[in-house]
């Protein structure tokens, strides 16, 4: 057996034997790795620790650089931890932080182990063990070893002791009751003269305010005088990014702050120091304009630095500055359009983030216009982001900006012929939605539509297969604004369209119907006024008074006001219509038409468009040779409509080919038939469809006699406390829930799976959800106009410019004309009132480490909620260990820190400095001040005179008092 | 947690030292690597030295054939890490005299024990050169 051992030891391969091995063989390496782990696995059962502690060290390093599982070695890192040799040790510890985790079952043999090592006289050892717990600590390691943690924070070596701050940070994450226990060394050493010691502690404290900062803003005197004594740049940027997160809650502390950041940002070569000024004013202190000035001339000098890094970070700082100071993007806009054909896409992508920041309802259609240019000639992502962030501008709260909408969706035309787009989900759900909301720019949206739809160059292209559904869509749907439906039926069925994917070509077929569906429609109305007849049918002549009406509505400019008339008459067939005389509503019809076509030089037009019986017969059977092959398409969607449309061409055709050659009079008889059966089907799409509220269902009346308050209230006493994330977008919340009881619908559905509950409550319940809902039958359309939305006169900079070169754009000051060619008022944009915007939770998000701020609070704040336990908790386990002292005074220390921390609480500015004395005197001779300790808990209320002339007196006999007793601090939170 | 992970990479993409602030299974290291080391590498000079990755701000700088790449938490401050990585750089250039890759494969525990110098839990806590070095010279000698 030792034979073999030594025999192992002379050939033992050691670490460098294998990175050179490595080295040599630059093919096959994962046979080398195998190989390698193989000897290891073998080398790992080694009773000689060097052996072992080799293996181990080569497996670490294969797992760290080729990732090889080491999770099987567990039990031997353990092994080499344990070792009394610093060289094994230092393997073991290295091999534990980088594979242990959470769920490594050793972990629980580890902990006398790390308590040993962390009470060792040898620094290096107690720094391994310390450097191990900050990467493996779970709840029971810190709970286990926080009093050991504690003891390291005073150490007297600043090689251990920093790193014991570092340490306490994960501490304090996975066992907030630490805090109790800790927090009050941590300050102390935040305090402390030595600048390692301190950097350290600005560290901690930086990651721990960032989570939560309310807590920490009584340690504001303390971040004061680190900011102004400091001269080490990285605790200085510490001590700016705890400010950025304090200043926002307390506004006098911004004041105050104020002057010394502007000072350091003047001041400093630093570049990355003044970066932090600069991001911490256009953060948290841009309400003080001095100041923000200041950073902007900073902003301004980055902007045109040589150095990509920094005109990167210039336009970041920008960008967080444009909400509240939009002047300072312009007064830069220069450079950031120039940036928009940076090299870096990165600083592109800034830029446009900018750009689009100036964007306003003045300049959108001039700065659009650049950048789709740009987008043209640019890489196809990045062109893709131009495109992205123009959609996402343009539709923001259903289109504020826009103005001029035809001008808007022949953008989204061109946009969608741009080779590169990608778009096409976003263009098609714009194309929809603009239909539906703004009447308006129906006409221009078919023109539009048409030229997508008829262009079979297109068809080809995957990204532009969304963008051709929504054009199919649009001019089925709005036909009644075609300038030339037969143009349009034929490119819907062109041969290419098999290119498309079966849901698109549904589209394409269903679209076809409904125009096939109005041309018919078109032709019986023509031949009623060829004949003007009176006895022709009364619902033929009634429909077409309803078409007409539904024109009416569309082409002309309308109020608000008087939304709800052409609602009204748009709503459907009505019987008062068919009542009226046919000769007043043809007169109507042919007036109304005559005014359209007055209006719009596109205007539909029955008379141009001749639907003679011939070209409606035409059309017929182009229907019929296009679909006839689909009937037997495989995919359902398909299939199904284009039988539809064959069978209804069918019953058409048999209705009318007989007749083909009579005379009008016979003709007229059987039109009566035929257009019973096209009023039919125009009925069905007569209704005009209408964007749907996100809360639609949440205005359906509850049904009488279902009580749904009745057992909420019992429900949310039984199950108050568990927290169910709500979802926002499901809401049947009605206006019976009244506004506060938003939370209550969400969560009951799902405490029904949880909870014991009544039968009739989850019969109600079910209802609720499944049977008696539905969306209301009244359209929800409510036309309002609450334009224009208010604008900041400085968002109206002038870019109306005809170069397309961006940078003259620039080169305009911000003056307050406005565009010239604003004389049209803006259409009407249908808003649901309530639909339109997401409805944003009401309630705050849990803070996540909840104990771990609530326990801060108690130290610094001085609840005494909950004393004993937790307080007991760490010193019952420190008493097992040789750490008596400990157990003896930590109660004690724990409320004089309480006491101490009500200092900003309390109004006396002299009393709150003398705390501060009394702080560093404590450290100095610490059982005085103990004593010190209860006697002021005793004595506070009665007589807190006295107490602050005892500590004053104590106060003065340190040497370390002067700093904290500067007048600063009383201004702070008093 | 400022600083997530550091990672030196040489040019052909191979790792060369990783040290993770958090916990990550090996996959995910590998999966993560991967993706940054295309990110970075792939760009030029020209281009500044941040890239957004996933949840991480990506901070990196290149000497000669190695690349070091920082992750850090969103408000971090980057020129700050660039200083970091700088430091990193001029320490180990002080211990082994004209650093290269190979004195990082070859003295991986070293790299090792300055990145630990510096950075303990995620956050900076040493900035000075021979603060960071005292140690490690004392415990090659003793050992």
């Amino acid at each position: 057996m030792a034979g073999s051992s030594i025999m192992d030891n002379l050939f033992q391969r050691t670490l460098e034997d294998l990175i050179k091995g490595f080295r040599l063989q630059l093919v096959g390496e994962s046979a080398l790795i195998s190989k390698a782990v193989e000897e290891i696995r073998r080398e790992i059962k080694s009773t000689d620790l060097d052996i072992k502690s080799i293996a181990l060290q080569k497996l670490s390093y294969l797992s760290a650089i080729y990732g090889i599982d080491m999770s099987w070695a567990a039990f031997h890192v353990v092994e080499v931890m344990s070792s009394s040799r610093f060289a094994h040790k230092k393997i073991g510890y290295r091999a534990a932080s980088q594979s242990f985790h959470e769920g490594t079952s050793v972990l629980l043999l580890i902990t006398n182990q790390l308590r040993k090592d962390l009470s060792s006289p040898n620094e290096f050892e107690v720094s391994l063990a310390l450097e191990c717990l900050s990467r493996i600590v779970t709840i029971d390691l810190a709970r286990d070893l926080t009093p050991d943690v504690f003891t390291l924070l005073s150490s007297s070596k600043v090689f251990v002791r920093k790193k014991a701050i570092g340490v306490i940070l994960r501490v304090f994450e996975k066992y907030p009751d630490a805090v109790r226990v800790c927090f009050k060394r941590l300050v102390e050493n935040l305090e402390n003269s030595d600048s390692q010691i301190a950097t350290a502690a600005v560290g901690v404290f930086c990651e721990l305010s960032s989570k939560d900062p309310r807590s920490y803003l009584p340690l504001a005197p303390e971040f004061y005088r680190i900011l102004i004594d400091s001269r080490n740049n990285w605790v200085l940027i510490k001590t700016l990014k705890i400010f950025a997160k304090l200043a926002p809650l307390e506004p006098r502390l911004g004041k105050r702050i104020v002057e010394p950041v502007c000072e350091l940002m003047k001041k400093t070569g630093a570049k990355s120091l003044m970066f932090e000024c600069v991001r911490t004013v256009v953060t948290c202190l841009s309400n003080h304009e001095s100041a923000v000035k200041v950073a902007i001339s900073k902003i301004g000098e980055l902007l045109v630095d040589p150095d990509p890094n920094l005109r990167f970070l210039g336009l970041h700082a920008l960008s967080d500055v444009a909400p509240t100071h939009l002047w300072a993007v312009l007064e830069n806009q220069e450079v950031v359009i120039k940036s928009l054909s940076d090299e870096d896409p990165n600083i592109k992508l800034e830029s446009l983030c900018l750009v689009m920041a100036m964007v306003s309802e003045s300049n959108v259609a001039d700065i659009s216009k650049v950048l789709v240019n740009y987008a043209l000639k640019s890489d196809p992502e990045f062109c893709n982001e131009i495109l992205g962030s123009i959609l996402t501008t343009c539709s923001r709260n259903v289109y504020e900006i826009i103005i001029d909408f035809d001008w808007y969706v022949s953008l989204l035309g061109e946009m969608s012929r741009i080779p590169n787009c990608q778009k096409g989900e976003e263009i098609e759900a714009q194309l929809i939605d603009i239909g539906m909301r703004v009447k308006d720019a129906r006409l221009q949206l078919v023109q539009v539509g048409r030229d997508l739809v008829i262009d079979p160059a297109l068809l080809g292209n995957v990204h532009l297969h969304r963008i051709l559904c929504a054009a199919a869509w649009v001019v089925g749907e709005y036909v009644e604004v075609a300038s030339n439906p037969f143009e349009l039926m034929d490119a819907l069925l062109q041969p290419r369209t098999n290119l498309l994917p079966p849901s698109v070509r549904a589209v394409y077929i269903h679209s076809s119907f409904k125009i096939l569906v109005f041309c018919l429609d078109c032709c019986l109305m023509q031949n009623q006024e060829h004949v003007s007849s009176l006895d022709s049918s009364n619902l033929a002549v009634g429909y077409s008074g309803l078409v007409a009406g539904k024109k009416h509505t569309e082409t002309r400019d309308f109020a608000s006001c008087e939304g709800p008339t052409h609602d009204a008459q748009n709503e459907g067939f009505s019987p008062q219509n068919s009542m009226d005389s046919s000769e007043q509503l043809a007169v109507q019809n042919n007036a109304v038409r005559i005014v359209t076509q007055d209006q719009t030089s596109i205007a539909t037009s029955l008379e141009k468009n001749n639907f003679t019986l011939e070209s409606i017969v035409g059309l017929l059977n182009l229907i019929e040779l296009v679909l006839s092959p689909l009937a037997a398409n495989p995919d359902v969607e398909i299939l199904e409509r284009a039988r539809n449309v064959l069978s209804f061409v069918q019953l058409i055709k048999a209705e009318i080919s007989d007749n083909s050659n009579q005379n009008v009079d016979i003709l007229d008889k059987k039109d009566a038939q035929v257009s019973a059966i096209v009023k039919l089907m125009c009925d069905a799409f007569s209704d005009e469809l209408g964007p749907v509220s996100l809360n639609a269902q949440g205005r359906v009346a509850v049904p009488d006699g279902l009580v749904l308050n009745e057992n909420l209230d019992d429900l949310n006493a039984i199950c108050g406390d568990i927290e169910l994330p709500s979802s926002s977008s499901f809401s049947i919340g009605g206006p019976h829930f009244g506004t506060t009881s938003d939370a209550s619908p969400f969560n009951l559905p799902k405490k029904e799976e949880t909870e014991p509950l009544n039968e009739s409550a989850s019969l109600l319940e079910h209802r609720k959800r499944h049977g008696l809902y539905y969306l209301p039958s009244e359209k929800n359309e409510i036309t309002y106009d609450d334009y224009p939305p208010p604008n900041d006169p400085q968002k109206k900079t002038n870019l109306n410019d005809e170069s397309e070169d961006l940078s003259k754009l620039a080169g305009q000051s911000l003056s307050l004309k406005k565009r010239p060619n604003q004389t049209k008022p803006r259409p009407v944009v249908v808003k649901l009132d309530d639909g339109d915007v997401v409805p944003i939770s009401v309630k705050k998000p849990e803070p996540r480490d909840d104990s771990l701020s609530g326990a801060v609070r108690d130290v610094l704040l001085g609840s005494e909620a909950k004393p004993s336990s937790s307080q007991s908790n760490p010193s019952d386990k420190s008493s097992g260990t040789d750490k008596k002292n400990l157990s003896s005074y930590h109660p004690s220390e724990i409320k004089e820190n309480v006491i101490g921390a009500e200092m900003p609480d309390q109004a006396n500015p002299n009393r709150k400095s003398k705390h501060h004395g009394r702080h560093k005197e404590r450290r100095r001779s610490p059982r005085k001040t103990i004593e010190g300790g209860e006697h002021d808990q005793r004595e506070n209320k009665k007589s807190s005179h006295r107490h602050n002339r005892h500590k004053a007196r104590q106060g003065s006999s340190s040497p370390l008092n002067v700093a904290p007793q500067t007048p600063v601090i009383p201004d702070f939170l008093l | 947690m400022g600083i997530r992970f550091v990672l030196m990479v040489n040019k052909q993409g191979q790792t060369r030292l990783a040290q993770y602030y958090e916990y990550l299974t090996i996959e995910e290291r590998r999966a993560l690597e991967g993706e940054i080391v295309r990110k970075c590498l792939a760009r030029t000079e020209q281009q500044c030295s941040f890239v957004e990755h996933r949840n991480y701000k990506i901070v990196y700088r290149r000497y000669a054939s190695l690349f070091f790449l920082v992750g850090v938490d969103d408000d971090e401050n980057e020129l700050a890490i660039l200083e970091f990585i700088h430091l990193l750089v001029e320490t180990m250039d002080r211990h082994f005299g004209n650093v290269c890759e190979l004195d990082i494969m070859f003295h991986l525990e070293k790299a090792h024990f300055m990145l630990e110098e510096m950075v303990m839990n995620g956050c900076v806590v040493e900035t000075s050169k021979s603060n960071i070095l005292t140690p490690i010279q004392l415990m090659d000698k003793a050992s």
